[in-house]
């Protein structure tokens, strides 16, 4: 079998922080490769890397043989390698057949004009989704089809350049078990064109039965390429989890309290999280882990008045507590540290001072126009950042943007302490900020817990819950599916919860 | 990065918030220079040109106040223009004490509240401040109506506030049939021209002056658009309301789960918009001594384009009202060179698009450089 690509040695980091570190793996015509790993082992990266979206620090890569080096994802795509995202890339106001010709279309000469060749473009079109299985007229705008059909056409968009290469990240999280299946028919289809495939997914047992090889990446670096004969989900999981836990954090310095402090009944949003049933005592820090799309960070929008629920009930502090803005909840006392803290955590071109104030304002007006307190509100937040150990400049004048992103982070944790909330819910704090940054953080959640607050702590990252939660309480597909107290914490357990083992599709 | 000391002059001019003032008093003086009609070529020229212009600033920088927080916020206010001129209509229909009937007989309202003596509040003492209060409440009742529609529907400001601008023009000149309504009272009349400072430059040889001699220094305009500026600015920078309008233009979601209650303060905002458009027409129309129904009709681009002048980003969360004095007093004496220099009316809008759009530049540059400056 001919090599497709090959990667030797490449490595990439994103402000300092390793995200792939000396991987090389080759994948072969025909063949396809399964790739797995935690979140934030560095699969989307590598990919990304491959697909020419981001670009290598060192290594190289070589195509057919031939040195290989993508200056962006035009450049890949015309190379031969087709990148089906979990985001897709197609345009949705425009047709299957705009979209698969986009490029270029074929033209036709009518006395001065060159025009596009309508009728070429259908046929070629029509031709192209029979291939990939789907009955549609080409001329079917794309927000009229579902998911899993825009998927196909993205390979048939694939297919139209002749790739020789598909890679598909998680594929399957938005298709419907029958589209599921067709997209696996269609993938043995294209193996056996001699195409090659990178098939990413989190559901172990669909990569065991579709790959012919199986890459594990943890940390950044490639733990092992070897034929699928030689796994099953146990070895998978255990290489993925890898090391034991060093002191990456810090020494747990309070005991939670037996005060119920959220007790959470039976919430149900259809469609998103069924019968939710969740308590969190005072002084206890709770880690809610599950995969990409369990429904995790959507239960605590629920949980904060960001999005509505249908039915069950949410009781605070022996308060049933009516959940409808944020604004109330926030009144209640419960803060939230949103998982993207550009987009919904901060006003990135805002002073520091400014971000610090907004959430406690009310606390420092003076009736009846809210004027504020400048003074005040200068002094309390000068204090927060002080505890927080934030480094800054004049913290009246200096944006938010400007600072790094555990910074960044301390900010978004400042405004919320400054409304002395008794519970907060934090939604990846620790996202995209360095190793000391994250022991900083972890230090803060340790002593509010010290201070009688419920932290419900939401991660990918099952190792940084292991290292800093009471409990654990895991999410799969918006349900409860499990729950480990602190002594019986185990991370192959943990894991077959959050991937349901033996519930996948094939 | 090195910068020379002529460069990194010009890098904190263009940052400074005076940067319009300068640019303002180095076009003023340069254009007094080349054109006489301006200024300096006789000695009443100049003073008696600074105060008119002055009147010319006022109504147009209580509206533009407005315009501001709409623009903080993120959204914009195309309907100020007729809500000038429905007040102005309305505020005038109920003042008037006589109304002729060749004019006004085919109004909607001709014999219930138009009538030949004149409105509902002709020739009452209280005609006036009812007059004037009705005028505030009706603008600040299509600002709610604006910003209800925006928060409730989700309707772009841009077509909500559009839709309020063809709506209410078109009923301002429904009721007037197009006509001016005149014979406001003395005490309403006074609110446009009234002075309280006059100024007489010169020798006092005779024991009268000239009325055509004295010029208003400070007029009631002066002082009710001030009054409106620093009002404002106060609630900018020193309220609740402020913060969170800055913490809505910079980004919505984050305002709203940082506890921003942000439909009640957009709402606010375009009331508050609204009432600063119907000031406006108090003055003008004051000033004018009517009520008219074309009032503001072609004001839009004069205050959005003021409004950006003084530094507010139509992107919203960024902006003040010392910015928007500035922009003001840059574009009325931008205007009268344009007019001194005696161009045809199309130059002069082409002219002030071209300005608008090196606003918006400077505001882009200004932005960049800034930005440069806090990585350093």
């Amino acid at each position: 079998m001919s090599v497709v690509l090959h990667t030797n040695k490449l490595s990439k980091a994103f402000f300092g922080v390793p995200a792939v570190q000396d991987v090389s793996i080759s994948v072969e015509a025909g063949q396809i490769l399964g790739l797995v790993g935690q979140n934030g082992a560095g699969k989307s990266t590598l990919m990304n890397l491959i697909g020419g979206v981001v670009h290598a620090d060192s290594g190289t890569m070589s195509l057919h043989g031939q040195p290989y080096q993508p200056r962006n994802p035009a450049d890949a795509f015309r190379a031969g390698i087709a990148f089906i995202h979990q985001e897709l890339n197609l345009f949705t106001n425009l047709s299957i057949a705009e979209n698969i010709f986009i490029e270029s279309f074929p033209t036709q000469r009518r006395g001065p004009f060159r025009l596009i060749d309508r009728s070429a473009v259908h046929q070629r079109t029509e031709a192209l989704l029979a291939q990939v299985g789907l009955a549609l007229p080409p001329n079917l705008t794309i927000d009229r089809i579902s998911p899993g059909e825009r998927q196909l056409v993205e390979i048939a968009k694939a297919l139209h350049i002749d790739a020789s290469l598909f890679i598909l990240d998680e594929p399957t999280t938005s298709l419907t078990n029958r589209e599921t299946e067709r997209l696996f028919a269609l993938m043995k289809q294209l193996q056996a064109q001699g195409k090659a495939l990178i098939y990413i997914s989190h559901i172990l047992n669909d990569v065991l039965a579709l790959a012919d090889s199986i890459a594990v990446m943890r940390d950044g670096q490639l733990i092992t390429q070897e034929p699928v004969q030689n796994f099953d989900v146990g070895r998978m999981i255990s290489l993925m989890v890898g090391r034991s836990i060093d002191h990456l954090y810090p020494e747990r310095t309070s005991q939670p309290s037996s005060e119920i402090l959220l007790d959470v009944q039976g919430v149900t949003a259809d469609g998103i999280v069924k019968d939710i049933a969740l308590r969190v005592h005072q002084g206890e820090i709770v880690g809610l882990f599950g995969l990409m799309g369990s429904g995790r960070t959507e239960l605590a929008r629920i949980l904060f008045g960001v999005d509505g629920f249908e039915s069950g009930q949410v009781i605070l502090d022996k308060r049933r507590f009516t959940v409808s803005v944020p604004r109330e909840s926030i009144r209640s006392g419960v803060a939230f540290v949103t998982e993207n803290r550009r987009e919904e955590g901060l006003l990135m071109d805002i002073s520091i001072h400014e971000n610090v104030a907004l959430v406690a304002l009310p606390q420092f007006c003076h009736t009846p126009l809210q004027i504020v307190d400048q003074d005040a509100a200068y002094s309390s937040v000068r204090q927060t950042l002080n505890a927080l150990q934030l480094k800054s400049g004049d913290i009246r004048k200096q944006p938010v943007r400007s600072l790094s992103g555990g910074n960044q982070q301390k900010v978004v944790i400042a405004k919320w302490l400054l409304s002395k909330p008794k519970l907060f819910i934090m939604d990846e704090p620790t996202r995209g900020i360095d190793v000391e940054a994250k022991f900083e953080i972890y230090t803060i959640m340790d002593q509010l817990a010290g201070s009688g607050s419920g932290i419900l702590f939401i991660s990918s990252e099952l190792e940084e819950l292991m290292g800093m939660c009471d409990r654990i309480v895991v999410m799969s597909r918006g349900e409860i599916v499990g729950e480990f107290a602190r002594q019986a914490f185990d991370a192959k357990a943990i894991l077959h919860a959050a991937f349901r083992e033996g519930e996948a599709l094939t | 990065m090195k910068t020379r000391p002529l460069q990194s002059l010009l890098r904190r001019l263009l940052i400074s918030e005076y940067f319009v003032l300068y640019l303002t008093i180095v076009m003023f003086t340069g254009a007094a220079l080349i054109f006489p009609q301006v200024g300096l070529s006789n000695t009443l020229g100049l003073p008696f040109n600074i105060s008119n212009q002055f009147l010319n600033m006022w109504p147009l920088l209580a509206v533009a106040v407005g315009q501001t927080f709409v623009l903080i916020v993120g959204g914009i206010d195309l309907s100020q223009g007729s809500i000038m001129a429905i007040t102005s209509v309305v505020g005038a229909m109920v003042m008037s004490s006589a109304l002729d009937p060749a004019m006004f007989d085919r109004s909607p309202f001709w014999g219930t509240l138009m009538r030949p003596e004149g409105g509902v509040l002709s020739g009452s003492p209280l005609a006036a401040p009812v007059g004037v209060l009705l005028m505030l409440a009706l603008g600040i009742g299509i600002g709610f109506f604006n910003g209800f529609v925006i928060t409730r529907f989700r309707i772009a400001p841009f077509m909500a506030t559009l839709v309020s601008m063809i709506f209410f023009s078109a009923l301002a000149l429904w009721i007037t049939q197009s006509r001016n309504i005149p014979s406001l009272p003395e005490d309403f009349i006074r609110l446009g021209t009234g002075d309280i400072v006059s100024v007489y430059l010169g020798e006092k040889t005779e024991s009268t002056i000239p009325r055509r001699e004295i010029f208003s220094a400070i007029a009631y305009p002066t002082v009710i658009a001030f009054a409106l500026a620093i009002f404002g600015s106060f609630l900018l920078n020193r309220t609740a309301l402020g913060r969170h309008m800055f913490a809505i233009g910079t980004n919505r979601r984050s305002a709203h789960i940082s506890g921003v209650p942000t439909n009640r303060v957009i709402i606010l905002v375009y009331m508050f918009s609204g009432f600063c458009a119907a000031v406006s027409a108090i003055l003008y129309s004051a000033r004018l001594g009517i009520g008219q129904p074309s009032l503001g009709n072609n004001l839009l681009l004069d205050i959005v384009g003021a409004v950006v002048i003084g530094g507010t980003s139509l992107f919203g969360g960024k902006g003040s009202i010392k910015g928007t004095v500035f922009g003001v007093a840059f574009f009325v004496l931008l205007l009268n060179v344009l007019n001194a220099a005696r161009l045809s009316p199309f130059i002069i809008d082409a002219v002030k698009g071209g300005i608008i759009l090196l606003a918006a530049l400077l505001d882009v540059t200004r932005t960049r450089l800034v930005g440069q400056e806090g990585q350093l």
